[in-house]
């Protein structure tokens, strides 16, 4: 046994400040040190300087209900990269740099290739997306998304006749995403979708909302946006793209199967374990308002899953 | 009677949490979602509240100051009180009525199932409080029914643990700090704790 017998003058090992504190320590000088020459960090102020997209198309997917306001669509996210409070993103997630970003998409296709994301913005069509956001905790809101079909982007890779599944992963970098220190998820944020559901025209990449490029916090710079599955499928910052032959590993069901299924259709019939999914409070809203199968969007999507048993494969 | 000058700081004290709501909620200070952010806001001040009024006891016997003694019932009264905020949210704001879907709640979910039992427990102890109703009970019942506060304390703390997400470092807090009074409480019982012998309070119950 190695017994270290102490000096006075030495430092104890209690005493010595891990990197990552240390560091996050440089980035509150730095807050400190922009807020004494009058810079503000506020991250609403910030938002309004984003940067505007170009022209886009409107779509007939789009809702006509009123749009969640700009601040609280931009003030109340899940974004566990950045903390477990819905306001810890909009607060924290200045530290990401969403610029330059790459793109990998790879796997089951003939063609795997790298993307840059701001190349790809401007070679790509936008279009504008109006959607219903329902949160698997029982919230919901409106979103103007702007982005493109996902299936536009998969086609350029050509898929092999062995793809089945479009695996996703967010940025893994604790520097960038103070949260990731945080063993609460199994990092990086990992979802999938199947190939057929990836296809379909309503799942996009949105790479903005409100016309302007996207705020950090709601996932920055490219995420994905599936309406009618709950909210964790759309999963944010995403540097990975895999096509693969088997179902994905995903974040939210690897932490709890029993909570959380792959497929996460929204479905008032099923309830979550600890609380029902027949109502939600759209954000703004005292009375909570009947949730829609498939979120309202299935006219659409529901032929995806037909003679599907929607309670076991939830 | 007037209220003596420590009682009325320490009303006041624990009134502050419930009128910060007065402020929080006109100016959104409980954001975009304030009935969810209220939920918890009010669950919090239950617990920790609770847990004050169940350290009244153990402090006092292991430090012998039996002022402490005088303070019990307001703090397990305002425990009641962030008690009944937070069902209120459920019930009116959250749910308003549905009482459809707050049974089947009820029923179902054993968070949801053991926070009621919880209130309910709380509810009879606040019931009981006054001092006829030590007379009317009697004192030996009075104190067998007042003991379910510790099975109140733990079930706030499971009921807490159940109902949150991911990362449940604070409600595990939560419910070490009780399992520790809990287990002063057995320690004091059985003399294995070094306690200063106090005389009983008139009026005021305390244990053998």
């Amino acid at each position: 046994m190695l017994i270290r017998i102490r000096r006075a003058g030495d430092v104890r090992e209690s005493e010595i400040t891990p990197e990552s504190l240390y560091l996050s320590r440089r980035l509150f000088l730095a807050g400190g040190a922009a807020a004494a020459i009058g810079l503000s960090i506020n991250p609403a102020r910030a938002e309004a300087e984003l940067r505007a997209l170009g022209p886009m198309r409107k779509s007939a997917f789009s809702t006509a209900e009123e749009r969640t306001p700009y601040e609280a669509v931009t003030n109340y996210n899940n974004f566990y990269e950045f903390g477990l409070d819905k306001e810890d993103p909009a607060a924290k997630a200045h530290s990401l740099q969403p610029r330059p970003w790459s793109l990998r998409i790879d796997g089951e296709v003939a063609r795997p290739q790298t993307f840059d994301v701001d190349d790809l913005i401007a070679k790509t069509p936008l279009e504008e997306r109006i959607y219903r956001l329902r949160c698997v905790e029982a919230w919901s809101m409106v979103v103007p998304w702007v982005g493109f079909p996902l299936s536009s982007l998969l086609s350029r890779v050509e898929p092999t006749g062995k793809a089945k599944y479009v695996a996703f992963e967010t940025l893994h970098d604790p520097m960038q995403m103070p949260g990731q220190n945080k063993e609460v998820l199994e990092w990086p944020y990992r979802e999938g979708l199947r190939l057929d559901e990836a296809m379909h025209p309503l799942a996009i990449l949105a790479v903005g909302l409100y016309g302007r490029v996207l705020p950090n916090q709601n996932g920055a710079p490219i995420r994905l946006v599936v309406p009618w599955k709950y909210g964790f499928k759309s999963i944010k910052s995403i540097v990975r793209i895999r096509l693969t032959e088997r179902q994905p590993r995903t974040a939210w069901n690897v932490a709890a199967p029993d909570e959380y299924g792959f497929y996460a259709n929204v479905n008032p019939d099923v309830d979550h374990p600890r609380w029902s999914q027949a109502k939600e409070r759209r954000i703004g809203d005292f009375f909570r308002r009947d949730t829609l199968m498939f979120n309202g969007y299935g006219d659409e999507v529901a032929q995806l899953y037909s003679g599907m048993n929607l309670r076991r494969y939830f | 009677m007037r209220p003596s000058l420590d009682k009325t700081v320490l009303f006041i004290a624990a009134s502050l949490p419930a009128l910060a709501l007065l402020w929080l909620v006109p100016t959104g200070g409980l954001g975009v979602n304030p009935i969810r952010e209220g939920m918890h806001y009010t669950g919090d001040w239950a617990i920790r509240l609770l847990i004050l009024a169940l350290a009244i006891t153990p402090a006092a016997k292991v430090s012998g100051a039996k002022k402490l003694f005088r303070y019990r019932r307001m703090i397990g009264l305002f425990a009641f009180f962030y008690g009944l905020l937070h069902v209120f949210t459920y019930v009116v704001l959250d749910h308003f009525f549905d009482v459809e879907t707050i049974i089947k709640d009820i029923a179902k979910r054993p968070f949801i199932t053991i926070g009621m039992g919880v209130f309910l427990i709380l509810l009879a102890l606040a019931v009981t409080s006054t001092h006829q109703m030590v007379r009317r009970l009697g004192a030996r019942r009075w104190q067998a029914l007042h003991r379910l506060v510790y099975l109140a304390g733990v079930g706030a703390a499971v009921h807490f643990t159940l109902s949150v997400k991911k990362d449940i470092t604070e409600p595990l807090i939560y419910g070490a700090i009780i399992a520790a009074l809990l287990l002063a409480r057995l320690l004091l019982r059985y003399e294995l704790l070094p306690r200063i012998k106090i005389p009983a309070v008139r009026g005021e119950p305390v244990e053998p």
